[in-house]
């Protein structure tokens, strides 16, 4: 044997080690990422209804929780009111948000530069802060336990940091395409639909992506505004059967979260290249 | 006496005035019509103001089950709305006379004034940006800037349970108060400092750990040689991609005292651990948790970073006889630091409010009985929130989110100022 083979013997060993070091820390790190998940699985088939009697593996796997849901519950109600208060809120921020960062990216008027530095200011402030008077402001409008309360806080919430991102975007679009546009007699309106949407879908699908996904999650603002079983939204469902009745409940808690996960995951892995493209170019590109 | 002087006087007497002399009817009519309509409300903004400085003579009381009185968070949120609206309307106005000025001297130019179909035209056309910003200008104002404004103005105020608290009491203006109160009574500053230095902690902690965390997930999913990649890049991701609402709850239950890891323990005859009822420990699992949910991200942001790495340069370091740690320390981090550093600052604004996390996985407890109102795991975001809605605490409330927001949109302005965008906004 001369030395070059044993040299090379040598890597080939060392690469193996290292090779199943890393699978071993892969695996590992699988691992203390499923627990948590796998135990909210099998304990939605868990027959009990309590945690204390949760085990890991389900003695007398069961769908009863799933059934329950639908009928002893108020669980498919609330899962239309998010499903309602999402879509309309996706469609009114797109609308608003689009227009305004079109505006802000391709025209000049007096008060632009101040009302981007505003936006970029009122983004940082962390809006249920001020749920007192957001609470006092929609009942002088009446609409307290109202989906359209709700919905006008999102919509009207999200607007600085979404103009902004959309505002990125849309800068990075070449101004040349709409001069050729307006040579040709094109209307701002025109080119607004023709030339810009259609270029800036990546942004527009985060948009209205995070805030179709937005109401799924929050629970703060719904149990501010909402008042009425038959309003809830299921964030706020789900978050009230875990704080009130934190053990007797749970089961049902489990089958619910996870009929809330499985779309939402699904949406979010699938489109998992877009928003963090979206959100690292808006970032980085303001 | 000129035309453009006469229409400009005009338009100062009443609004609308000047366009109608200027023979520009369609949009005189709509300038005296918002004049007319302020006038008819002149005692509504009066009221409202008044309202605003006086905060109320009377508190709430019935009589034959009608309500009388006055409510002072009601009658402050009002005076501000008719503040709103009126500085609105001052801004139509002085840009009536502007514009009567202007078609007035167009006029004596020689220029033809516009029928009321052209004239919609042309605002349609000068004005676009204004239009199409309206509806978000509006909904600014209303559900971000006015509330922000009450609370800058609760901040000033000793709008607070149990002797200033609406309807039954009235609410008074109390000037710097509240801030002298937080520096110079114990019990205040104590909470407030020791709440702040946990929150920077925790801020710090949870970003750079995220960071690194992130940063070594996404290596090992990109190293050479490495099957089933996708597999475990779509498992990492999970924690990110599960709503994190569900998840927290879930680590809630799973660590609280009955719940199936203590049940696990006892069963293996160990000791039960207090999770999240010894004070360390719980600041410990709350930054163990926030791991496991954060770092996610920034593994999904860094693979793309790492994949356009040039790979020339390991190579060439390669021949160079560059060790792995060395080819690390001295090309990936750097590069990987250049490109994404805005965002560790964006997510250490983050976290220094992550308001869901502590709310939902401890609600700030364990109770410290030295803190006003907080818990051992309380950030000041979660802090704040207690004192408004189980507290009643509205007045030191908000003294806390003015310092808050101060310190973080601090940091943001700081970090955005430095980015490219920001540099080229200031050439145009």
């Amino acid at each position: 044997m001369n030395t070059k083979t044993i040299k090379n013997k040598r890597v080939n060993l060392s690469d193996l080690i290292q090779k199943i070091i890393i699978y071993a820390i892969l695996v590992l790190i699988s691992i203390v990422i499923l627990t948590p998940i796998f135990w909210i699985v099998s304990s939605s088939f868990n027959s009990g209804t309590s945690l204390f009697s949760s085990s890991l593996i389900p003695k007398n796997p069961t769908l009863i929780h799933y059934k329950e849901l639908f009928t002893e519950t108020d669980f498919p109600k609330w899962y239309v009111n998010t499903l309602k208060i999402a879509t309309i809120n996706m469609i009114i921020s797109v609308i608003i948000t689009t227009l305004s960062a079109y505006s802000f990216s391709r025209f000049k008027f007096k008060g632009r530069k101040q009302g981007l530095m505003a936006m970029m200011i009122l983004q940082m402030f962390p809006g249920f802060l001020a749920m007192t008077a957001i609470f006092i402001l929609l009942s002088k409008l009446g609409l307290i336990n109202s989906h359209w309360g709700l919905i006008l806080v999102y919509a009207g919430g999200q607007i600085p940091y979404n103009t902004w991102l959309c505002k990125g975007y849309f800068d990075g679009i070449p101004r040349s395409l709409d001069e050729a546009a307006k040579i040709d007699g094109a209307s701002n309106m025109t080119i607004f639909i023709k030339i810009i949407l259609p270029l800036a879908r990546p942004i527009i699908t985060l948009v209205a992506l995070t805030n179709f996904m937005g109401p799924w999650f929050d629970f703060i603002f719904p149990q501010i505004i909402l008042k009425s079983a038959d309003k809830k939204t299921l964030a706020m469902g789900l978050f009230e059967w875990v704080q009130k009745q934190q053990n007797t409940q749970f089961t049902r808690f489990a089958a619910g979260a996870i009929l809330v996960a499985i779309p939402i995951t699904l949406l979010f892995v699938y489109l998992q290249k877009h928003i963090v493209e979206g959100l690292s170019s808006g970032a980085t590109k303001g | 006496m000129k035309r453009s002087k006469k229409s400009t006087i005009f338009s100062v007497l009443f609004m609308g005035l000047g366009q109608i002399f200027n023979k520009e009817i369609f949009k005189g009519i709509m300038f005296a019509i918002i004049e007319i309509v302020t006038i008819l409300n002149f005692t509504y903004f009066i009221r409202s103001i008044t309202g605003l400085i006086t905060l109320g003579v009377k508190g709430q009381y019935f009589v034959d089950g009608v309500v009388k009185g006055d409510h002072s968070i009601f009658l402050m949120i009002e005076g501000l709305i008719a503040i709103a609206i009126l500085t609105l309307v001052i801004l139509v106005y002085i840009f009536n006379i502007l514009d009567a000025k202007r078609v007035g001297e167009e006029i004596e130019k020689g220029v033809k004034s516009l029928g009321t179909k052209e004239f919609i035209k042309y605002v349609w056309d000068k004005y676009f940006p204004h239009i199409m910003i309206t509806p978000a200008f509006m909904f600014t104002i209303f559900f971000i800037v006015l509330p922000i404004v009450f609370t800058v103005a609760v901040a000033f105020t000793n709008y607070s349970s149990p002797n200033h608290l609406p309807p039954r009491n009235l609410v008074d203006w109390v000037g710097f108060q509240n801030f002298k109160d937080i520096i110079n009574l114990k019990i205040w500053n104590n909470t407030f400092l020791h709440v702040g230095l946990w929150t920077i902690i925790f801020a710090v902690v949870t970003t750079t750990c995220n960071y690194f965390v992130g940063l070594m997930l996404a290596l090992l999913t990109n190293s050479k040689g490495i099957k089933l990649k996708k597999v475990f890049r779509t498992i990492f991701i999970l924690p990110y991609a599960i709503p994190a609402f569900i998840s927290l709850l879930i680590m809630r239950l799973a660590f609280s005292g009955p719940g199936p890891v203590n049940n696990m323990l006892a069963s293996i005859g160990l000791e039960k651990i207090p999770f999240f009822t010894d004070p360390f420990m719980a600041k410990i699992m709350v930054l163990i948790i926030c791991v496991w949910l954060g770092a996610p991200y920034f593994m999904a942001l860094m693979s793309g970073v790492l994949t356009n790495i040039d790979m020339s340069l390991y190579e060439a370091s390669e021949i160079d006889g560059a060790t792995k740690w060395q080819q690390f320390s001295k090309i990936t981090l750097p590069l990987v630091l250049f490109q994404t550093m805005p965002l560790l600052i964006m997510s250490f604004a983050y976290n220094f409010n992550n308001f869901a996390m502590i709310y939902l996985l401890t609600d700030g407890n364990p109770v410290n009985g030295s803190f006003k109102y907080a818990g051992d795991t309380d950030i000041l975001i979660s802090w704040i929130y207690k004192m408004t809605k189980d507290q009643n605490q509205y007045h030191m409330a908000s003294v806390i989110t003015i310092i808050l927001f101060i310190f973080v949109a601090g940091i943001s302005a700081f970090s955005f100022s430095k980015t490219k965008a920001f540099k080229e906004e200031d050439m145009m």
